[in-house]
């Protein structure tokens, strides 16, 4: 049951098709984790707790720096220096007191990352990197968790949901790292850019709690704000993916 | 509408509540019914009057009726069969 302030924080929820008060409680039994409290895990984590899921999970092992601000919007300027995790969770929980926010101050490796996914229904990467990306897209496939990826540089982003076994992996479409690494030049970002594809990812997130609507499987979405346009490739699982792949 | 309306099981009142949040107790009431229940509203003012059995009837309930008393309203909703 719903006290009467939160029938008013979530009345906008509620009222949505599909949603109603049985969606509602659905999100506050729900657990996010989202990794990286940077460009996109600052709005998909913002979003989230905003929506009423019960928790979530940051991970982050870096600390704020000036030049994060520009585009990592949970962190302000009296948190420079501070650990993300922690200043992350700080503001959701500001945002959303109902959220429980479980800070992760910590960097994933491979000998710690399952233990703290299986803790989780779905993941959201907002990682910046090719290592990460590909360690998180393999412990999710291993334990069939959805997995919600992102990825931004200038003015372009990407987003695509992976749903283990059901379509594409991360390294079915990207077996190799990219060809180079961007240049200090390249690596720019407009931070709205950031925004657009961390709401996207906790839209995505939220769908697949709510079980609503369709999902990004088997079809990249990438943003081009430049030319502001929206573009679809569809992506399909490769059977001999060395990640997803059947054996043998 | 017309007609015998059955006994209601259950009733709400949202005279102290504006827009959107009298539909959204309403539905929260709805939701806790079994389809062909009846939930008996009590409302006030031109707003709710206006929007609720709307709302209601686009989410797939029946409107049975609508009984004016003083300065409030009596609004009777049957719960549909997929809401």
């Amino acid at each position: 049951m719903f006290t009467e302030d939160q029938v008013e924080r979530y009345a906008r929820n509620i009222l949505l098709p599909g949603v109603g008060g049985a969606g509602q409680e659905r999100l506050a039994r729900s657990r996010v984790l989202v990794i990286g409290a940077g460009g996109l895990g600052s709005p998909a984590a913002y979003y989230l707790a905003a929506a009423g899921v019960g928790t979530i999970g940051i991970v982050d092992d870096d600390a704020v720096e000036i030049s994060n601000l520009q585009r990592q919007i949970l962190h302000a300027t009296r948190d420079i220096g501070r650990p993300k995790a922690v200043s992350a969770g700080e503001k959701l929980k500001s945002l959303n007191p109902d959220c429980d926010v479980v800070t992760h101050h910590l960097r994933l490796t491979a000998d710690n990352i399952a233990g703290i996914t299986a803790a989780y229904q779905v993941i959201v990467d907002g990682t910046d990197n090719f290592p990460s990306r590909r360690l998180i897209n393999e412990v999710c496939v291993r334990q069939g968790k959805p997995l919600v990826h992102g990825g931004v540089l200038q003015f372009v982003g990407q987003a695509l949901t992976i749903l283990p076994g059901r379509g594409p992996c991360l390294a079915c479409i990207f077996p190799e790292p990219p060809g180079s690494l961007p240049t200090c030049a390249q690596a720019g970002i407009l931070g709205a850019v950031a925004g657009v594809i961390g709401a996207i990812q906790a839209n995505e997130a939220l769908k697949l709690l709510l079980g609503l609507g369709e999902l990004l499987v088997g079809r990249l979405l990438s943003f081009d704000a430049l030319r502001m346009r929206f573009a679809e490739v569809a992506v399909s699982r490769d059977p001999d993916c060395p990640v997803c792949g059947k054996p043998g | 509408m017309g007609g015998v309306i059955p006994i209601p099981k259950a009733f709400l009142d949202i005279t102290g509540d504006v827009c959107p949040l009298t539909f959204v107790k309403t539905k929260l009431r709805l939701e806790e019914l079994a389809p062909g229940d009846v939930l008996e509203v009590r409302l006030q003012g031109p707003e709710p009057l206006q929007n609720v059995p709307r709302s209601a009837k686009e989410e797939g309930h029946r409107v049975l009726a609508v009984k004016h008393e003083g300065a409030c309203y009596h609004l009777f909703i049957q719960k549909g069969e997929q809401s």
